[in-house]
């Protein structure tokens, strides 16, 4: 075996004192060899980024500091390397890609500039040759008319296509290593398919080392040779790809192995009965962007000619990449949004019809459960206030308001203390959990599920999943449930609806759209999922965490 | 705000040194304001001692102005009316800032163009001549300063005020609200006024100290109330002898500058205290 590229060796980060652990990462032990690609996974707090920020010296000093182990690049060790020497490894052989393509480029400065920064910093080139360079390396990233392209500024380029500069940027000096840390959890599925195979190609070609840290398992599967599974900080289980996939040892990787959503199995389909519930004809609404009293605002199509039904007891998914006008056609339902035109009819009723006093009623109907977790509380108000608010606001006496409040708390497993207490003390998953129960209070009869979990980790998100379709069975509740994630929505819905630049190109059961799907988008879409080819290990099929227990029940 | 949250509340604040500081010297002006008439007894306007009277002689500790009347009784009696001027045209710049920009910034669209079309109209004249100007034309007394001052310092806080509502109408948790049914005054009052309070109450407190010296500015211009002794009346009356009676425009001007200094260092400490507010890290 060649010696590795990059050799970590017990290496412990410590946090400040009064944080929740002493120890961002403890004893810490991997190697990265060349012409691999190492995935570290683990959820959000696992240590995956403060591992790579020390490696880059990115941690911030001197709060967070490493405090015992070493980091050896090519036998030597990184940390106690003088200062400049550092600095001609960070971004000469060592190169990192961010998460966030939207802020990791200096807005004010032209693309070709930020990228020949680092050869200016580290090579000889003369200008014009650096300028041939930067071309160069924007045509290897597959970017199109790169000569043009290097002049543009940031906010001229899309979210996949800023991602391909940072790659560029990385590439710049040929470094040895590239760490990637998240670089397609801010993008669609079908840029990040798009994204992870330049990744592998660009890795393949130059047998660099890469070391990939994500959280998802779809991802691990589609590129890792090895993986690494971290937790609180520590390194659970380490091994190879195929060993970690199919034959996890340690019930940390097994439990977020079974959590993973897979999109093989979709549920029966839903015997519909009665009349529909809610039908939306034509839907079509235009945001007007920007313009004031002597300007012509913009014009931008968020939904046009969107129709669909849900009926009683039915989960219709609504699919879609961000701007395909999802969330726009669902706070169309629940009267956050009013459409230009079309008909939304609630029980035969046209809500859009209604003036704001007519509307009343049926807002206690239709109920909504928000996306961001840390958004949708209010800080200034406790839990079980949260929760009774809605009933009280139509008439209901506070004091039954909060004893229902607690009940409804306790059926979404959190205990009764909770209702005394404020929003930030309680994590995401336990933030949704609330968001659900004051959305239950209502007792509507439709919930509009607008991405609940795709701000959680998975583990967490396999719950929350687990208690919508618990409380949707027990309570006969319609969902019309949003979001880009096409495995989970195989996993809730009985119906699919997917949506491209504000309209729906496809709708039909579960089954057939995920068998038999008709319009090249969804292939497109159902192509792009990662980790499509990897088969979860069928005894965490029906696992601790996993969602599939209530499936399998069922 | 529960008790544990107010402590870490006056945690935040106390780690402002200067805040504290500031606290302090505010807390004995109040007082000296409060007990102004068991401190120095009788009014203020009448002779105590000979004029010219310098400071530490008989009778007049910081001496004596050209009428003999006692430069010390002048200060905290000058003290009262500075801080009820202050509090009261800051409540009530509060109450027409906050109100129309929170309309403004809910409601959006054609109220809030009106809005603040008629604030940008107060914003184009100048603070002080308005002021000048209304005080002018409703004779001097309390009640024309006090609103004088209020008038000209609201458009700050609609402004403030109407970018906290237009960020916060757009939360979740507001959305919420009104997807629960909620009407809009229990909204705007209770989920997004609560929430938008630090930054307003910060500027608020700033405030305080900007009308004690549009006051003091007015006074000096001789359009102060002419039966409430006040510091900046005692410094316009004092600087035509300036050059023979140093102390008679000196101790007003420094009571008005460390009163200021003090609210400008609370103000300070509430910011450090009140923002990042609510923020992840407490919980």
């Amino acid at each position: 075996m060649t010696t590795p590229l990059l050799d970590v060796r017990g290496l412990s980060i410590a946090l400040p004192p009064g944080a929740d652990r002493p120890l961002a990462v403890d004893n810490l032990t991997f190697t990265l060899n060349p012409n691999e690609i190492l995935c570290v996974v683990g959820e959000s707090g696992s240590g995956k980024s403060m591992t790579a920020h020390a490696m880059m010296g990115l941690l911030p000093h001197p709060h967070v500091r490493v405090s015992a182990g070493s980091l050896l690049f090519k036998g030597r060790d990184v940390l106690t390397m003088p200062e400049a020497e550092q600095r001609s490894l960070r971004g000469g052989r060592i190169a990192m890609v961010f998460q966030e393509p939207m802020t990791a480029l200096n807005p004010l400065m032209r693309v070709g500039r930020q990228i020949g920064e680092s050869l200016r910093e580290h090579t000889s080139l003369p200008a014009a040759g650096r300028r041939a360079r930067v071309v160069e390396l924007l045509d290897q990233v597959g970017l199109p008319n790169p000569a043009e392209l290097a002049d543009a500024y940031p906010f001229r380029l899309s979210g996949g296509q800023r991602q391909r500069v940072m790659i560029a940027m990385a590439l710049a000096c040929q470094p040895d290593i590239l760490i990637a840390d998240e670089p397609t959890t801010a993008l669609d599925v079908t840029t990040q398919k798009q994204i992870l195979d330049l990744i592998r190609a660009i890795q393949a070609e130059r047998h660099m080392g890469l070391m990939f840290i994500t959280h998802d398992f779809g991802v691990v599967a589609e590129i890792a040779h090895r993986v690494a599974v971290m937790r609180h900080g520590k390194l659970v289980e380490y091994g190879a790809a195929s060993d970690v996939l199919n034959r996890p040892q340690h019930p940390y990787t097994r439990q977020l192995i079974a959590s993973v959503p897979h999109y093989i199995e979709h549920r029966a389909d839903h015997a519909k009965s009665g009349p529909a519930l809610l039908v939306a004809e034509k839907v079509r609404k235009v945001f007007h962007v920007g313009g004031g009293l002597f300007k012509k605002s913009k014009t931008v199509v968020a939904g046009d000619d969107l129709s669909l039904t849900i009926h009683p007891g039915e989960t219709v998914g609504l699919v879609g990449e961000s701007g395909s006008g999802k969330s726009t056609l669902g706070r169309s339902i629940v009267g956050l949004i009013k459409p230009d035109s079309g008909r939304i009819l609630f029980e035969g009723t046209d809500l859009l019809s209604l003036d704001r006093k007519g509307f009343r009623p049926y807002r206690r109907a239709v109920q909504m459960v928000f996306q961001d977790p840390y958004a949708s509380l209010n800080p200034r108000h406790t839990i079980g206030d949260i929760v009774a608010q809605g009933p009280v606001a139509f008439g209901e006496n506070r004091a039954a308001a909060l004893t229902r409040a607690r009940e409804l708390l306790a059926m979404v497993g959190l205990d009764g203390s909770a209702a005394d207490r404020y929003p930030h003390e309680f994590s995401g998953g336990q933030r949704q959990r609330v968001g659900i129960a004051r959305a239950l209070a209502m007792e509507p009869k439709l919930l509009v599920a607008d991405e609940p979990v795709s701000a959680l980790d998975v583990s967490v998100q396999g719950q929350v999943l687990e208690l919508l379709d618990d409380i949707r069975k027990r309570l006969g509740l319609a969902m019309l449930f949003i979001t880009h994630d096409l495995r989970i929505a195989a996993q809730v819905c009985d119906t699919i609806a997917v949506m491209r630049r504000g309209k729906i190109v496809e709708m039909g059961t579960a089954r057939e759209v995920f068998t038999h799907p008709r319009d090249a988008y969804t292939r497109s879409l159902l192509d792009a999922i990662p980790g499509k080819g990897w088969e979860i290990p069928a005894d965490l099929r029906h696992g601790p965490a996993g969602p599939r227990t209530v499936e399998a029940s069922a | 705000m529960n008790a544990n949250s107010s402590w870490v509340f006056w945690r935040a604040f106390a780690r402002n040194k200067g805040a504290v500081l500031g606290l302090v010297i505010l807390a004995g002006v109040l007082t000296l304001a409060l007990f102004a008439s068991v401190f120095f007894p009788g009014d203020p306007w009448d002779m105590a001692t000979a004029p010219f009277q310098p400071p530490l002689s008989d009778g007049a500790p910081l001496g004596s102005d050209m009428l003999g009347r006692d430069i010390a009784a002048g200060i905290a009696h000058g003290a009262r009316v500075s801080l009820l001027i202050g509090l009261t045209s800051t409540a009530a710049a509060l109450a027409i800032g906050v109100t129309l920009g929170a309309l403004a910034g809910f409601h959006g669209g054609w109220v809030d163009d009106a809005i603040m079309r008629f604030t940008e109209l107060f914003q184009t004249i100048p603070n002080f001549v308005l002021a000048v100007v209304l005080v002018a034309i409703f004779t001097p007394s309390l009640t024309t300063i006090v609103a004088a001052i209020a008038i000209v310092s609201w458009p700050p806080l609609a402004r403030l005020a109407r970018g906290e509502f237009m960020s916060l109408r757009n939360r979740e948790f507001v959305q919420a609200a009104i997807t629960t049914g909620q009407s809009n005054s229990s909204i705007i009052l209770r989920q997004i006024l609560p929430n938008s309070l630090s930054p307003i109450i910060v500027s608020a407190s700033l405030m305080v100290a900007t009308a004690i010296l549009l006051e003091s500015s007015l006074s000096f211009l001789g359009l102060g109330d002419p039966n409430a002794m006040s510091w900046g009346y005692m410094i316009g009356a004092a600087r035509t002898v300036i050059r023979q009676a140093w102390w008679m425009s000196f101790f007003p001007g420094l009571a008005i500058i460390l009163t200021v200094l003090a609210l400008n260092l609370v103000g300070e400490g509430l910011n450090d205290a009140l923002n990042p507010k609510l923020a992840r890290s407490r919980g």
